[in-house]
């Protein structure tokens, strides 16, 4: 029955991919070649649309490849396979943490973590600031020109909506987000 | 557990924040601050980051994962089935309409165009909410060292993130138990 073995892939995947989104495209990428359910040609569109689409990232991809896989019914069981592990883990963890809130040695660690947990977003924030604001991840010694690394038009958005959310910290980001989508399609139509 | 707040409206908070995640999970802790700490005071700045540290080296997507935690705290074993089903709903629904509809998405112009866009303004607007958590949760010199460890680390040595994590664990087990004498780091 494929949806049952589609349950099973993914919430293998949901169990053993660590760090978010991306580390699940290996297993995927497994998945692909050991069920024949799709080619990696078909993966890597899957993934592109994933990039693109409103969600979590990771959570599109179980939806997609589950779609491709088994229709509508297909990309629940995927997505509800690949979250299960996670609920479960996260729930027992939860009931620690709260009932040993008050605990030195729980809330030391707490401290520990959040402090080096501040400096895995910061990487995160250069990856993502070096794919999509100033194009570092195209840059290669002696052949790119700084043209091509700098795109003058995502340089205006980025400090256009930097500014606009320091000034106005009230305003809700679903307004940022929306204003930076139209301003993109605007400005590279020009 | 706190004073109640409904199912509906854990659901429909993640509903909003797995609407507007576009990319990793990194795009979506604006949207927790403003949605789950200032408009809803659910979690103040401390459980956020808690969350989404911890959520970052368990198993499973970060998103997910401190959706979980958020509706877990609140309403038990119901309330974090919420806000993960809250987080992924609009996930399904737009999915499966672009998978039957428009198989060429991901190469329209207009859309690519507003995703340069969308990365670009994603980036700016996390800015402020990295200040705010790093105020946060720095407060001593020895967790100023601790943050710059873990860049360097997995920026230039590419050390797998569980790792640093447990050496968070294990330094700030240490160092509170160095200075036990005044036994709190927080």
């Amino acid at each position: 029955m494929i949806y049952l073995r589609l349950f099973f892939e993914f919430f293998k995947t949901g169990l053993f991919a660590i760090g978010g989104g991306l580390a699940t495209i290996p297993f995927l990428t497994e998945i692909g070649q050991k069920t024949g359910w799709y080619t990696m040609q078909e993966l890597s569109n899957m993934i592109a649309i994933s990039e693109s689409t409103p969600g979590p990232m990771g959570i599109n991809m179980a939806t997609y490849v589950g779609f491709n896989v088994g229709g509508p019914l297909g990309s629940l069981v995927a997505t509800i396979g690949e979250v299960s592990p996670s609920v479960i883990i996260i729930m027992l963890i939860s009931k620690i943490i709260y009932k040993y809130k008050d605990n030195i040695y729980i809330k030391n660690a707490m401290a520990g973590i959040r402090a080096v947990c501040i400096g895995l977003i910061i990487y995160a924030f250069f990856n993502v600031f070096s794919s999509s604001v100033i194009l570092l991840d195209r840059y290669v010694p002696g052949i790119t020109s700084i043209n091509s690394i700098i795109e003058i038009r995502r340089l205006i958005i980025f400090i256009f909506i930097l500014i606009c959310s320091f000034i106005f910290k009230k305003v809700h980001p679903v307004i940022w987000i929306a204003t930076s989508a139209i301003l993109g399609i605007i400005l590279f139509s020009i | 557990m706190e004073n109640k707040i409904s199912i509906k409206d854990l659901y429909i908070s993640f509903f909003k924040i797995g609407l507007f995640t576009f990319g990793g999970g990194l795009a979506m802790i604006p949207m927790l601050e403003k949605e789950i700490v200032e408009k809803r005071h659910w979690c103040n700045e401390e459980e956020i980051l808690n969350y989404y540290a911890v959520g970052q080296c368990t198993p499973g997507i970060i998103a997910v994962n401190t959706a979980t935690f958020v509706g877990y705290k609140h309403r038990g074993i119901i309330g974090g089935i919420a806000t993960t089903l809250g987080v992924i709903s609009p996930s399904l629904i737009i999915i499966t309409i672009i998978a039957s509809f428009i198989k060429n998405f991901a190469s329209l112009t207009i859309i690519q165009n507003a995703l340069k866009g969308l990365g670009a303004g994603v980036c700016a607007i996390i800015i402020p909410s990295i200040i705010k958590m790093f105020n946060n949760s720095i407060k001593s010199i020895f967790l100023f060292i601790l943050a710059v460890l873990s860049f360097i680390s997995v920026e230039f040595f590419k050390v797998p993130v569980y790792l640093i994590v447990i050496f968070g664990i294990i330094a700030g087990l240490l160092y509170g138990k160095v200075r036990s004498n005044k036994n709190d780091l927080s």
